[in-house]
C-alpha cells in the first residue's frame, strides 16, 4: 500500500483495479459452482431497496404512539421488533435504549461496524470509518459537534460499545408539537441518525413546512 | 489481538464526516464483495467470528490503507485460501486454474429471504450458574492474546459495573479458531468516563461493552 493510496482510498485508479479483482473473483467463484450471481442480486437488492432505516423508523413511531409496545420494546427489544416483521441477521439480538431529557445515548461498534441491520439496514461509511470508532468512545460530544448539534451540558450521555451480538438501537425523544401525529407522519421525523444517536429527531416544521 | 482494528479512543483520526444522503453502496464491486461474504459462509461453513478475524488479523498499515469492502474481500479471500476453495495463483490470474471442491450447499436466490431471516443467533441454553451479578464491580483482564477477542483495549484494566446479564452465548475467542461455540455469560459492563480516559473526564460520560465472562475479575 503506497502513501498516496493511503492518503486517498476511493481514488478512481483504485477503485477500477479493486473492480476488476472483484469481477474476476465473481466469475472465478462462479465457475466453480461456490455462488448463483442470481443469490448475490437478491441479497443487494434487499439491503439496497427493502432493509433500511425506514424499518426503525417504524418502531419508533409505534413507540411513541402506543404505550404497550413501548413497554414491550424497552424490556425485550428483539419480539417486539418482530411484531412488525422486522427480524434476522445481526438483528438476533436487540436491545432497545430510550433517550430522555437526562440520558442521550449513542451506538458504536470500536471493533468495526456492528449495527442492527433489521431496523437500520447497513450502516454508512461514517460509523464504520476509524474517526467515530476512535472518539465515539471519549469524545462522543466531540462527535456531537462532528454533526452539527450540541447536547445540554447537564444531559447525561452513555455510549454503547457493540463488542458482542448485542445489537443496540436508539429510541430519540417525540418532538413537542407532535400531539395527534399519526404513526407514518412520526415515522417521517425519525431518522437514520436518530436511532444511532449521533442525531436527533427533526422537529414537525422540517416536514410539515 | 492487538491489531489496528481495535481503535476506541484511539487519538489522530480527526473529525467524523458525515455524508448527507449516503447511498448504501458507493461502487457497483462493493455490491458484490458485500454479496459475496454473505453468499461464501454457506459453502465456505466458517463462522462470523472467523470472518471476523480473517478481517482483523493483518498488518495495521494494510488495516488502515484499506476501505471497509476492500477488507471484507481481503477476509474472504484468506478464508478461501485456507481451506482451498481458490488458491492464490488463481485470485493473481483472475480465472480459474484448479478443479473445484466439493462443496456441501450453496446459497440460491430462492434461499436469500430464509437465511437472512433466520440470522445466526447466538445464545445457547444456560448449563452454570452465572459468576456476576448486576450491580457487581468488575475489573476487565489486562489481557493480550495474540487470537481473536472481543474486548477492547481501552477498558481492559478498568473497573465497571455490571449493568445487565444478557444470557449465555457463543465465545468468540474460541469459536473464531475452531474451538467449539465454548458458550459463556455474557454481561453489560458500564465504566464511568473518567475512569477510562484520565486525560479528557466528562463527569456525565458512561460506555458500555458487552463482557463474556472469562474477560471479566471481581473488583
Amino acid at each position: 500500500m503506497t502513501d498516496h493510496h493511503h492518503d486517498h482510498p476511493h481514488d478512481h485508479s483504485e477503485l477500477s483495479e479493486t473492480d476488476l479483482r472483484v469481477r474476476a473473483l465473481e466469475s472465478i467463484l462462479t465457475e466453480k459452482g461456490y455462488i448463483d450471481p442470481a443469490a448475490l442480486d437478491v441479497l443487494i437488492e434487499t439491503y439496497e431497496s427493502k432493509v433500511g432505516p425506514r424499518n426503525g423508523a417504524r418502531v419508533v413511531a409505534r413507540a411513541w404512539t402506543d404505550p404497550a409496545f413501548r413497554s414491550r420494546l424497552l424490556s425485550d427489544a428483539t419480539p417486539a421488533i418482530g411484531e412488525l416483521g422486522y427480524a434476522g441477521r445481526q438483528g438476533e439480538h436487540i436491545v432497545a435504549v430510550e433517550n430522555t431529557p437526562e440520558l442521550h445515548n449513542m451506538v458504536v461498534c470500536t471493533l468495526c461496524s456492528c449495527y442492527p441491520w433489521p431496523v437500520l439496514g447497513l450502516p454508512p461509511v461514517w460509523y464504520k470509518s476509524a474517526p467515530y470508532r476512535a472518539k465515539a468512545v471519549k469524545d462522543p460530544r466531540g462527535v456531537l459537534k462532528d454533526f452539527g448539534f450540541e447536547l445540554a451540558p447537564t444531559t447525561k450521555i452513555r455510549v454503547w460499545d457493540s463488542t458482542a451480538e448485542i445489537r443496540y438501537f436508539v429510541v430519540p425523544m417525540r418532538p413537542e408539537g407532535t400531539d395527534g401525529w399519526s404513526e407514518d407522519q412520526l415515522a417521517e421525523l425519525v431518522t437514520r441518525d436518530s436511532m444511532i444517536g449521533t442525531g436527533l429527531a427533526k422537529q414537525p416544521e422540517k416536514v410539515t413546512g | 489481538m492487538d491489531g489496528a482494528h481495535d481503535m476506541g479512543g484511539a487519538a489522530g483520526f480527526g473529525p467524523v464526516h458525515p455524508e448527507p444522503n449516503e447511498p448504501v453502496f458507493h461502487a457497483a464491486w462493493e455490491r458484490r464483495a458485500f454479496a459475496m461474504t454473505l453468499a461464501m459462509a454457506m459453502p465456505g461453513g466458517w463462522n462470523i467470528d472467523m470472518s471476523r478475524f480473517a478481517r482483523e488479523n493483518r498488518p495495521g498499515a494494510d488495516y488502515l490503507g484499506m476501505s471497509y469492502y476492500q477488507i471484507w474481500l481481503a477476509g474472504i479471500e484468506r478464508l478461501m485460501q485456507e481451506r482451498h476453495l481458490v488458491e492464490a495463483d488463481e485470485l493473481a490470474a483472475g480465472k480459474v486454474m484448479h478443479p473445484a471442491k466439493p462443496v456441501a450447499k450453496i446459497l440460491t436466490a430462492d434461499g436469500v429471504a430464509a437465511m437472512l431471516h433466520r440470522g445466526g443467533p447466538t445464545e445457547r441454553p444456560v448449563t452454570a450458574p452465572a459468576l456476576f451479578a448486576v450491580g457487581d464491580r468488575v475489573r476487565a483482564k489486562d489481557m493480550h492474546p495474540p487470537t481473536h477477542t472481543r474486548l477492547p483495549r481501552y477498558v481492559r484494566g478498568h473497573v465497571g459495573r455490571i449493568d445487565a446479564i444478557r444470557g449465555v452465548h457463543v465465545f468468540p475467542d474460541s469459536n473464531a479458531h475452531g474451538g467449539g461455540e465454548a458458550p459463556q455469560w455474557l454481561y453489560t459492563v458500564s465504566f464511568n468516563g473518567a475512569e477510562l480516559w484520565a486525560d479528557a473526564p466528562d463527569p456525565l460520560l458512561e460506555v458500555t461493552v458487552d463482557a463474556f465472562e472469562p474477560y471479566l475479575e471481581r473488583a
